[in-house]
């Protein structure tokens, strides 16, 4: 009667969209006793033991607190811009993968893939595309508050998303020309079988993809539309309570999306070496899918913590700075790095994983000092210096 | 200060070396600085304060100026002698007091009632500076609290028994002053 078939699939929802809801409430919670680290003070502690009931308290505030609307505001697209963000940030954890196979064990049919779209084959493009949805939520809460600042915000988050776009695909060409895939466990069973990790053999690519990451996700140092200082809260000031909170919520969701990403293409995914090495899918045992799924979840908490470091370690950057960041270095950092992968992948070995590391490296390293030679000593990259590139 | 004043030092901004003008060693430097920051405080070494379950310290509680207290001599009475001095100084005009004949031989007048508004006192200790008799003082207690306005108007007794439960610590400024001298 009951197909796993259609069965299996609900509960991996049920099940992913949980667990991101919840991680995303303790990632909160994370994020403000890591601030509070950085910065000698002890944070969140008093609701219960060590503030672990913290983000049930939040939770509950935005819940009962008051639902405003502002005067003159467009209500359907206000009230609809929380619910686009953040569907199109739960969205795009369809087709990330969260480990690798769950055994047929329990009268299974056949190994269970985690994903919830197992097999798709554009993984990877779906992830961008539905991610940079987000961007509509953005914009429209920000035009639909009938307030400057929203309206600010909104404007500098969609040119900043826009912008970032391009280099984050471009950094992702050439580690999907190394897997032969935009399937997201292809991607990982190519650097599980091969041993080495793409970032490895993509260090230029992994730069430009963790920057254009952050400007993504739009975290400091990139946090250009929310920033306090100029814009109140920028496109989220008009919202109150729990559409407040579903902002917030997406923002956390991209930030675990790029993680996510960024483990899976770069860091091997659920590879690791003698601990979990690359094995066929129906050969996996309970505790192997465990480990995976562990190693896995590791490489993104890491990650998440190292979003969290770079926060409190470097100071926003000016509007200006931004764009140029974006055009005049991302992108032709990125084509650089499209154009090495793509002559290395051409002229040799499939399996030339040295020959081809050697290459990248000396590209990164190329780049390096034909940047140091174009930087003012004093400092501030010269406008001369900026003209040029 | 003229520009070419001898005194000056002028300090030259560091030159970026080579790694830094691609502002790797900056970032790198930057990042460490925070990390060790962050397992400092994770090991529990905060400025922090655990305010109801610890007590922040004072450098030096017997200049700290919080709530009043009415201090008593030798024999347990009030020192004060009701001589308008602390109410005339005060510039929030929170102290009220009526002042009566004496029943003791040692002073002319005693306060009948004293009252201290402390909402209205802005705690700039010159009732204290003011007392010729160091009977009015200013304690260490900061953390005053009270559920109505009315709580927060201090009478004699009240006064007093912030004398009672602060004397340990803090013992008097001076034993100095008209009662005090006279039994000493």
């Amino acid at each position: 009667m009951f197909s796993q078939d259609w069965i299996e699939p609900l509960i991996k929802m049920a099940v992913v969209i949980g667990a991101i809801q919840g991680a995303v409430a303790y990632l909160v919670l994370a994020e403000r006793r890591a601030a509070a680290f950085f910065q000698d003070r002890v944070g969140p502690n008093r609701v219960g033991p060590f503030g672990l009931l913290q983000p049930i308290a939040d939770g509950l505030k935005f819940i009962l607190k008051e639902e405003l609307i502002p005067s003159g505001a467009h209500k359907p697209i206000f009230l609809l811009a929380p619910v686009m963000i953040l569907a199109s940030a739960t969205l795009a954890f369809a087709t990330v993968p969260v480990g690798y196979y769950f055994p047929a064990i329990l009268g299974l049919k056949a190994p269970i893939a985690m994903t919830i779209a197992p097999g798709m084959d554009i993984g990877l493009l779906f992830v961008l595309a539905v991610s940079s949805l987000g961007v509509y939520g953005v914009i429209l809460g920000g035009w639909a508050s009938n307030s400057k600042y929203s309206f600010l915000g909104g404007l500098r988050s969609s040119a900043q998303l826009v912008s970032y776009e391009l280099p984050l695909g471009l950094s992702l060409i050439g580690a999907i020309l190394l897997s032969g895939s935009l399937r997201m466990e292809t991607i990982m069973d190519a650097q599980a079988e091969s041993g080495w990790w793409w970032v490895m053999l993509q260090p230029l690519g992994f730069a430009v993809f963790l920057i254009s990451g952050f400007a993504e996700a739009a975290r400091l140092p990139f946090d250009l539309p929310e920033c306090e200082q100029e814009l109140v809260a920028g496109y989220h000031t008009e919202y109150t309570a729990m559409k407040f909170g579903m902002f917030a919520m997406a923002e956390y969701m991209h930030m675990i999306t790029v993680a996510f990403m960024a483990v899976i293409i770069y860091f091997g995914g659920w590879h690791l070496w003698y601990i979990a090495p690359a094995i066929p899918a129906n050969e996996v045992g309970l505790i192997g899918a465990l480990l995976r799924i562990g190693i896995l979840q590791a490489k993104v908490l890491v990650l998440v913590f190292f979003f969290m470091w770079v926060r409190w370690s470097f100071p926003r950057f000016r509007y200006d700075q931004l764009m140029a960041i974006g055009w005049k270095i991302m992108i032709p950092l990125g084509l650089v790095n499209l154009l090495a992968s793509a002559v290395s992948q051409e002229f040799l070995a499939k399996d030339a994983y040295l020959a081809k590391a050697v290459v990248s490296w000396l590209v990164l390293g190329a780049c390096f000092v034909y940047g140091m030679l174009n930087v003012n000593p004093q400092g501030a990259p010269s406008q001369h210096a900026l003209a040029k590139v | 200060m003229q520009a070419n004043d001898p005194n000056i030092q002028w300090v030259e901004e560091p030159q970026l070396g080579w790694t830094g003008r691609m502002y790797l060693t900056p970032i790198i430097d930057g990042l460490t600085i925070t990390l060790n920051h962050f397992f400092k405080a994770a090991k529990g070494d905060t400025f922090t304060v655990q305010f109801p379950e610890e007590r922040p310290k004072f450098g030096n509680p017997l200049i700290y100026r919080g709530v009043h207290r009415l201090n008593k001599d030798d024999e347990g009475r009030v020192k004060c002698v009701a001589c308008f001095m602390c109410a005339t100084a005060c510039p929030a005009h929170c102290i009220d007091i009526v002042g009566t004949q004496s029943p003791w031989e040692d002073r002319e007048k005693y306060p009948q009632s004293f009252v201290i508004d402390e909402l209205r006192c802005i705690f700039c200790g010159m009732c204290e500076e003011a007392c010729p008799v160091d009977a009015i003082e200013l304690t260490s207690m900061f953390d005053l609290t009270g559920a109505s306005r009315e709580e927060m108007i201090f009478d004699k007794e009240k006064l007093l028994s912030v004398y009672d439960q602060t004397i340990a610590a803090e013992p008097m400024k001076s034993k100095g002053g008209h009662a005090a001298g006279k039994g000493a």
